[in-house]
């Protein structure tokens, strides 16, 4: 139902049951915020949302408030601009004044809206809490003292990924976000998605950079610095750089890699073929002598981390198969190493991912051999965008280079894998072709993309009929392993990411992130699907080499030893 | 002594089973028997109603008041002390431990009744005083300097020349409707409760009205929510009511924080019944079938006793499933809180009550619509629920016929502070706060004189000596910048600094704050460093402190403002209030400690200078030994000096000089 409500003295139309701020914003009239996050409850906790409601007493939150018939609202009268502003001073008198050191500098909410508030003095003056940085995880830095505690991270780790890793714990102002007794976040239930650092306003939550190791490792004459960069990050780095978001700079990008002093740069999505070889292997394997179905992927080592703490009983329903990153890592520093007469110890392999769990998933032991590990440092999209702003290089001033060999190609399936539902794609092709011996008609499968937080679909695969679930967002995987622990018995493949909409809104893509950009960049990914001639990964002769010339054949001896893995349950301290 | 009236069939044709209570029980065992005419079964329950409402006791019975304030006061050493004597002598009595009668600055407090005469009241009867009065009252004769009253009763025989309890200037201007049975009656003991005429209402209320009819009836009553805001209680009521919902739940909010109120203590101590009735019919009234009572961990014996009561009622039937075979049913769950002062909000106590952290939310949507577990609630406090039985006894008419315009009923206030009797005092709505403060309370003592009440705990306000004589209900206080609250009434003499006081609170409601929102969070914090500069000492102060200081001082109203239009709950709308209110009516004691760094009320130990009057001191050497930091000079027979660099204004030498010769400044 419509009705009217008069704002600042204009009439404007609202729906019933909306909230003032929804009616607002379709209006185009700008009412600031902190703690609102669109699609979940409000918890009204920030209070820069007020407007005044005639006929209220206090002022009112418009993010949490309802419309009613004929309400009049003053957006921007005196009493509520003094509101915002002192809840904006009260902010700054507690937070450190140092926002030229800041990771957030010019990036940040909290230092947006005392510029737009016009703050211009230190009104209100005091102790200020204090607070030691928790650097314990390899994944992501919190420091507390510029937290504001609108909670945007505890909603997001509680009601999208369903993990609860961090609350408000104390009261009044000793209030503050943090794990489970104050303990360091390496030791909690934090399974490093880093979608909290999406969304804090501030410097309170950033990921755990390893700029500084790369910048040494590439200035050390002793070391052979590759690279390898994930199918999400070349359709995002564009918007770190003012560009619109879906452009595909991956050409442009790989030069960029070079000119900083990479050796080589490999592409990550020739690995997610590989995946599909191994875990369409897998699968197949699984169907055909009654193995633990359904079987999930395992290429999102914030959802393995997950398994491992809240579903140990689960775990083996997921696939053996290391993530395209770490199998990437493992043929390096050895088939590569081996071909190109390189000492393994000397290789360091960076790699560029859109992710903050990956700098976790790089560090664990099961991630080494012999000591060394796989990968030895994961930087994120923005880390990239931040070497890259720091040496100078202009990515629109680069002509495109292609990846190097000996890996080569991707196939467009492999691409896919940056988005919710591509591995599920691009491991289906493949299925069918190991179980028909033919291609699918389609190879696009339509109800398995989107950014639907679940999607279920049955697949005809020769003579089988193929349940698949593709869930992104880790509370949807909790409904789904909850069916499935309670008996739901039709579906036999399911692909897990852990962030909402995949990797393409993973925790290590740009800040400020909306919806609109997410899909703009699942556009880019399906548009090269189309637009190319290799879509499945069976068919990419590159891997044909690869198995021929080293690894034999898909579940071989060579591919257990180098690209598979198992996981065991974890304990957390919360 | 007392029968099991739920096992008690007066004769075979009684078809009451302990299994199957009858729809007609309370009715039944008060004014029995229903089922059958019988004039003997009648009798004898009439004279097991008249045992049960100690109108007629066979041996002398001793009540000794065992509530919190009681026990603080030392009753549980009396009772000891009661209990031995009584051996060493052989007397067979009874021994009732009570609740608090509300005069809590008379503790312990013992009752003795003895066959065939009234009731007697004695005040600070402490383990010492027992032996004594036990052999004054068995012996005859009434200690004067112990007593405070006799009771009235229809059967007994006066004590000659003893005044009535009620006529007592604590008890006199009183109207006891909720505290009617606190520290008179046996808390633990259901049938004591029904033979009063408990449970009457409850039974009424299920078998011949209609829950909309409740409502109405609350309604029209014009009962106020007197937890705080006022709201009226049986429109909340509707609203649940009228919202369609397979589960609708009850909350008793216990969760009693504000400091200097302890009514709601001493209702569940003293007569927990009363609450469990009035929970049956409020839960009736809205339709729940579950209710909760969400009461502070802090308090102990109530929660025993309140337990204790649920067990007997269900055992009564009066509580559980199919409620007096009324197809009503009622199952109450008490929750102990964790000692957060938000959970008294009621969106943070559903959110504690639902195992979430205790923080409120935004409202609309009233838990009234969505509440518990997303549930039509309604949460109303245990005075409010203690109000309801004798309410819908009653009637709305002649409830409604009490108080003032606005407000109706009575109030109970937690008296405390600066005045000569403290304790629970329940008054008629418009009564005036001088009567409370002046007769109830006996006034200031030590000839001091008057300042202001708190009123409404840290989130209500002060009320100077010209605004003694408003009428106190919801409104006349808000005027005056205050508010009821729960009913804490904190009387402050001219000792009392108001910038320190506002301080108190200060400091109470920002280690209180949720911490959710930024206002009440960070805003009381501010507030409250603001008013520590104001009355922090200048020793150690620089330029810039002082420059702090009046740039605090500028802001203060603002700040306070901002945070009352913009905080998200009640709590945070109210924080600043004690900086609001002392500011509006005692400006001028700010300024003394702004502007000439002093305080009047010689409180704020860093604002005072004291030096010694040499032609006072006799150079005893006391203040000198006493002095905490050395800072007293002088040989012993002469003159003393204060160092003022080292004196840190503790006040000790100014106490202890025998010949007034330390001066304060």
């Amino acid at each position: 139902m419509n009705l009217n409500i008069e704002v600042n003295g204009k009439t404007i139309q609202a729906k019933s049951g909306e909230t003032v701020l929804t009616a607002l914003r379709r209006a185009a009239i700008q009412v600031p915020t902190l703690c609102y996050m669109e699609d979940l409850l409000p918890t009204g906790a920030c209070r820069m949302c007020v407007v005044e409601v005639e006929g209220q007493r206090n002022l009112i939150p418009s993010c949490a408030y309802p419309v009613a018939d004929g309400m009049k609202i003053k957006t921007h009268s005196p009493r509520v601009i003094r509101a915002r502003k002192t809840v904006v001073e009260l902010l700054l008198a507690n937070h450190p004044d140092d926002c030229l050191y800041c990771v957030r500098n010019r990036n940040c909410e909290l230092q947006k809206l005392a510029e737009s508030l016009g703050v211009r003095e230190r009104r209100y003056t005091g102790e200020k809490s204090e607070h030691k940085i928790d650097s314990s995880s390899p994944s992501i830095v919190r420091d507390p003292a510029k937290c504001i505690l609108c909670g945007r991270c505890v909603r997001v780790c509680e009601e999208v990924q369903g993990v609860s890793a961090i609350d408000f714990t104390k009261r009044g102002s000793k209030t503050v976000v943090g794990p489970a007794f104050n303990e360091g976040l390496n030791v909690s239930s934090c399974i490093n998605c880093g979608q909290c650092v999406m969304v804090c306003p501030t410097g309170a939550l950033r990921e755990q950079s390893y700029l500084k190791e790369v910048i040494n490792a590439l200035k050390d004459p002793n070391k052979y610095v590759v690279v390898q960069h994930a199918p999400a990050v070349s359709v995002t780095l564009a918007e770190e750089f003012g560009l619109k978001p879906g452009t595909d700079v991956c050409g442009t990008m790989t030069a960029a890699l070079r000119s900083l002093g990479f050796k080589r740069v490999f592409d990550t999505s020739f690995t997610a073929d590989l995946t599909i070889m191994e875990e369409a292997s897998e699968l197949v394997h699984r169907i055909k002598n009654g193995g633990k179905l359904p079987m999930f992927t395992s290429c999102s080592p914030g959802w393995v981390k997950f398994v491992e703490e809240f579903y140990p009983d689960m775990l083996e329903h997921v696939s053996s198969c290391k993530s395209p990153q770490q199998m990437m890592g493992a043929i390096i520093k050895s088939y590569f190493a081996q071909k190109e007469g390189i000492e393994p110890g000397k290789i360091f392999s960076v790699s560029i991912m859109p992710c903050t769990a990956k700098k976790f998933e790089c560090q664990r032991p099961e991630m080494l051999d012999n000591g060394i590990p796989d990968v030895d440092a994961v930087l994120t999209t923005r880390e990239l965008a931040r070497i890259l702003r720091m040496r100078g290089i202009e990515l629109g001033a680069l002509a495109p280079e292609g990846a190097d060999t000996p890996f080569g190609e991707r196939s467009t399936a492999g691409k896919l894998f940056g988005a919710t539902g591509g591995v599920m794609e691009a491991a289906l092709r493949t299925a069918h072709f190991m179980i028909t011996g033919q291609e699918m008609d389609s190879m696009k499968i339509q109800a398995l993309r989107g950014l639907g937080g679940t999607k279920i679909s049955h697949v005809k695969v020769g003579p089988l009929e193929l349940g698949v679930a593709v869930v992104s967002g880790l509370l949807n995987a909790r409904k789904l392993l909850d069916d499935i622990r309670a008996g739901r018995k039709d579906i036999h493949f399911i692909e897990v990411m852990t962030c909402p909409g995949g990797c393409i809104a993973g925790g290590g893509q740009p800040l400020g992130t909306n919806l609109d950009a997410v899909r703009s960049r699942m556009q880019a990914l399906y548009k090269i699907d189309r637009e190319e001639p290799v879509r499945t990964s069976h068919t990419n002769k590159w891997i044909e080499r690869l198995y021929k010339e080293f690894l034999g054949e898909p579940l071989g001896h060579k591919s257990h030893e180098l690209l598979h893995t198992h996981y065991a349950k974890r304990e957390a301290v919360i | 002594m007392t029968a099991k009236l739920l096992e008690h069939k007066c004769c075979d044709k009684c078809r009451h089973e302990w299994s199957k209570p009858c729809p007609e029980l309370v009715e039944c065992i008060v004014s029995g028997p229903n089922c059958h005419e019988s004039q003997p079964c009648t009798t004898s329950r009439t004279s097991q109603i008249s045992i049960l409402k100690r109108e007629v006791v066979t041996k002398p019975v001793f009540f000794v008041g065992m509530g919190t304030c009681g026990l603080g006061a030392g009753a549980a050493k009396t009772l000891e002390a009661l209990k031995r004597c009584l051996t060493d002598r052989g007397t067979d009595v009874d021994i009732v431990e009570v609740g608090c009668v509300g005069l809590c600055s008379a503790e312990p407090i013992m009752d003795i009744q003895l066959p065939g005469k009234n009731r007697l009241s004695f005040q600070s009867v402490t383990e010492e005083q027992v032996p004594m009065l036990l052999d004054r009252v068995l012996g005859g004769t009434v200690p004067a300097e112990l007593l405070l009253g006799q009771y009235r009763s229809k059967s007994a025989s006066a004590w000659p020349d003893v005044a009535y309890i009620d006529e007592h200037p604590f008890f006199a201007p009183q109207t006891r409707w909720v505290l009617a049975n606190c520290g008179i009656i046996d808390p633990n003991s259901i049938e004591e409760y029904i033979a009063g005429g408990g449970y009457n209402a409850l039974s009424k209320t299920i078998r011949t009205k209609t829950p909309a009819q409740v409502c109405d009836e609350v309604e029209l009553s014009g009962l106020r929510g007197r937890g705080g805001g006022g709201f009226v209680t049986g429109t909340k009521w509707k609203f649940a009511l009228k919202t369609a919902a397979e589960q609708k739940y009850l909350i008793c909010n216990a969760d009693e924080g504000d400091p200097g109120a302890f009514m709601d203590r001493a209702v569940i101590e003293g007569d927990p019944h009363r609450l469990l009735e009035g929970m049956g019919i409020a839960a009736y009234g809205i339709g729940a079938t579950k209710a909760y009572v969400y009461i502070r961990a802090e308090y102990p014996l109530a929660i025993r006793r309140l337990k204790e009561a649920i067990s007997q009622a269900k055992a009564y039937g009066l509580l559980g499933h199919n409620i007096l075979d009324s197809g009503f049913n009622l199952d109450i769950i008490i929750k102990q809180g964790a000692g957060a002062f938000v959970c008294g909000e009621e969106t943070a106590l559903i959110a504690s009550i639902e195992g979430r952290r205790g923080m409120p939310r935004p409202r609309p949507p009233f838990p009234a619509i969505s509440g518990l577990f997303g549930k039509p609630t309604v949460i109303n406090n245990v005075e409010t629920l203690a109000n309801l039985p004798i309410l819908i006894g009653n009637g709305a008419k002649w409830f409604s016929a009490v108080g003032t315009a606005s407000s109706k009923g009575t109030k109970v206030f937690a008296l405390s502070g600066k005045v000569t009797r403290t304790g629970l005092v329940e008054v008629a709505m418009g009564t005036r706060m001088r009567q409370i403060i002046f007769d109830i309370g006996g006034g200031v003592p030590n000839s001091k004189e008057f300042k202001a009440v708190q009123i409404g705990g840290p989130s209500g306000g002060c009320i100077p000596t010209p605004h003694l004589d408003i009428e106190i209900d919801y409104e006349s206080l808000k005027n005056v910048g205050a508010m009821m609250g729960s009913g804490g009434l904190v009387v402050m003499d001219e000792g009392t600094c108001m910038v320190d006081l506002a301080k108190f609170f200060m400091d109470f409601i920002q280690r209180e704050s949720c911490g959710k929102c930024i206002p009440c969070r960070e805003g009381t914090r501010r507030l409250l460093e603001i008013l520590k500069r104001i009355t922090s000492g200048r020793k150690t102060e620089t330029g810039v402190d002082a420059l702090e200081r009046f740039k605090g001082v500028m802001y203060l109203t603002r700040l306070a403002e901002v945070i009352r239009d913009t905080s998200l709950c009640g709590l945070g709308q109210t924080a600043p209030n004690p900086v609001l209110s002392t500011l509006r009516w005692f400006r001028d004691e700010y300024e003394a400690h702004v502007y000439e760094r002093q305080c009047p009320a010689g409180v704020c130990t860093e604002l005072l200078h004291y030096h010694i009057d040499a032609e006072k001191c006799k150079g005893c050497t006391l203040c000198s030994k006493k002095c905490p930091v050395s800072a007293i000079m002088g040989k012993p027979k002469s003159p003393h000096y204060i160092i003022p660099d080292k004196c840190v204004s503790c006040g000790a030498c100014f106490d202890v000089c025998p010949f007034k010769a330390v001066e304060r400044d």
